[in-house]
């Protein structure tokens, strides 16, 4: 490494330019491109070219055409979106509060959210389990207080199980560019708004929206992606019935060994999530977030 | 600012704590009090014992934390290298060449991990390379996954440095790679650090990639903690998920104290 990094630097300084920039970043290059875009093409080259033999489409229009994929297309979709517009509400509103009404522990919360975000996913479904499970703690106080036999809470196993905990582990990802965001406002605009006789909900909509609005779109299509590619929680929640593209991904190369099938819809997830990514980076960029 | 009357302030007060409580410190909570109760079938844990450590700290248990630990410091150091030299290339590029690096490191953001695992898999299960069934491919895909974002920090890093003092020691006669090793990389000293403590973080939560290539002598904790609830000892899932947070915030705050110090510099 210490070699390496020296040679790095040798390759920026002007005079006599021996050796182009461009040579020192062709290391690092190929190894991504050995270790990842070459496995990437290869997975891309087995959906069309199973190791039977020959090439042809008839594992796309195989997958295509099955009732599973399409409904595991529909679920991801659906919560993905979802989860993103739960998590953009939910983050600009406690984002809100932690900046523009501050209150004593204000800097603990921040940096509490700082740790969350170093947490894996799944430990949310492990904890909702407990919380809202069949024998949870929800469930519990429903019966001990009405004498029932089940408790009324049993989503867990259903999408709005998946729904809620995505929601709660990627709040926290809008929140900090938010937080980021509301600290460059200048809060002598606020007071002048407020002097002027705006209602709170008046500043929100027309002084703060408009500045925050780089860091939602930014931090909205990071969990948008994010969210199409969650695995942890969806295989946490352990239920039949939530199928997701990378859920079917790994159930069709690992519990079937169907890896045609497998390698086809990582193809399709894959063009979803990098084209939502690509987006992404367009849109940091052009807003400057 | 926003809100100025007492009333009105204790109102948002209240409906944060009702948002943020429930959402996001009830389930760090839950876990802890289940990792520590013998039973759970009412409203609250009943029972208090530290039987579920005595099994998250020994035999396979144990195995998976150091597994974890090797294979996060390991990953996050080939990620590091890998990352800051590509930071540090693509920094002296122009701009076309700069936006090609950074399209190509951030890609394995977009790309989902199960699909790198499957990736990694397929590639790496037949000649030349055969790394399935080694520890290696599970490094490997984490170096992979995590590499990104060491790349992200340390460009990040790059951008706020100040040119005036690589400026300054190429004018006094520094040859590059002194500048880059003397002045350049102890400046970058903070965010190096950072980019590993969080390189590390990832790589002990990872799951996904995880799951489509372990191998069976090589079980990381996320792995441990899946078999666990998945045969239905939750409780021992929740210990073991206690050892792998305290494992990973421990090493964070080791990092950010070594970071504190070099900043001093």
């Amino acid at each position: 490494m210490a070699s390496a990094t020296l040679t790095v630097r040798a390759g920026k300084d002007k005079p006599p330019p021996k050796t182009p920039g461009w040579i020192w970043a062709l290391p690092p290059v190929a190894l991504l491109a050995l270790f990842f875009l070459y496995p990437l093409a290869l997975v891309v080259q087995q959906s069309v070219q199973p190791d039977t033999g020959g090439t042809s489409l008839q594992p796309y229009s195989d997958v295509f055409a099955s009732e599973a994929f399409r409904e595991a297309l529909g679920t991801t979709v659906w919560l993905a979106v979802g989860a993103t517009a739960g998590c953009l509400v939910l983050g600009f509103a406690l984002a809100l509060i932690i900046a523009f009404v501050p209150f004593p522990g204000g800097r603990a919360v921040a940096r509490f959210i700082d740790v969350f975000l170093s947490f894996p996913s799944f430990l949310i479904t492990l904890a909702l389990l407990f919380i809202y499970g069949t024998k949870g703690m929800a469930n519990g106080m429903w019966t001990d207080a009405t004498g029932a036999a089940e408790g009324p809470f049993q989503f867990l196993t259903t999408p709005w199980g998946v729904l809620l905990a995505e929601i709660t582990y990627f709040t926290p990802f809008v929140m900090r560019p938010l937080l980021a965001a509301f600290s460059q406002i200048d809060t002598a605009q606020l007071e002048v708004a407020s002097s002027l006789g705006a209602k709170p909900g008046r500043i929100v909509r027309r002084v703060i929206l408009p500045e925050a609005l780089p860091a939602l779109a930014a931090g909205g299509s990071l969990v948008l992606v994010m969210c199409l590619n969650e695995f942890g929680i969806v295989l946490f929640t352990g239920a039949k019935g939530v199928t997701t593209l990378p859920m079917l991904v790994y159930s069709k190369a690992i519990l079937e060994s169907d890896y045609p099938a497998a390698c086809v819809v990582a193809v399709v997830n894959v063009a979803i999530s990098v084209g939502l990514y690509g987006l992404y980076r367009v849109v940091s960029r052009r807003v400057g977030a | 600012m926003l809100v100025h009357s007492r009333k009105g302030k204790l109102a948002t007060w209240a409906l944060f704590l009702v948002l943020f409580l429930p959402l996001f410190a009830l389930p760090l909570l839950v876990i802890l009090a289940a990792s520590f109760s013998a039973h759970w079938s009412g409203a609250f844990p009943s029972g208090f014992t530290t039987g579920h450590y005595e099994a998250a700290t020994r035999g396979e248990s144990l195995t998976a934390l150091t597994t974890s630990l090797v294979t996060a410091v390991s990953a996050s150091l080939l990620a590091l290298a890998v990352g800051s030299w590509a930071a540090l290339a693509a920094a002296s590029l122009k701009n076309g060449g700069k936006r090609v690096l950074d399209t190509l490191f951030m890609l394995p953001v977009a790309v989902p991990s199960v699909v790198v695992g499957l990736a990694v898999l397929v590639a790496f299960s037949k000649p030349p390379m055969i790394l399935n069934g080694t520890r290696w491919i599970v490094i490997l895909a984490h170096t992979i996954l995590v590499t990104a974002f060491a790349y992200q920090s340390v460009s990040a890093a790059i951008v706020r440095l100040d040119p005036a003092y690589e400026q300054a020691a190429a004018s006094l006669g520094a040859r590059p790679s002194y500048v880059l090793w003397k002045v350049k990389l102890p400046l970058l000293l903070p965010s190096l650090n950072a980019a590993a403590g969080l390189c590390f973080a990832l790589s002990m939560g990872e799951l996904s990639a995880t799951m489509m290539l372990y191998p069976p002598d090589w079980l990381p904790l996320p792995v441990q903690i899946y078999a666990a609830t998945d045969r239905g000892s939750l409780f021992t899932g929740a210990a073991v998920a206690v050892v792998l947070m305290a494992a990973t915030l421990l090493v964070l705050f080791g990092v950010s104290r070594v970071r504190t110090r070099a900043s001093y510099r």
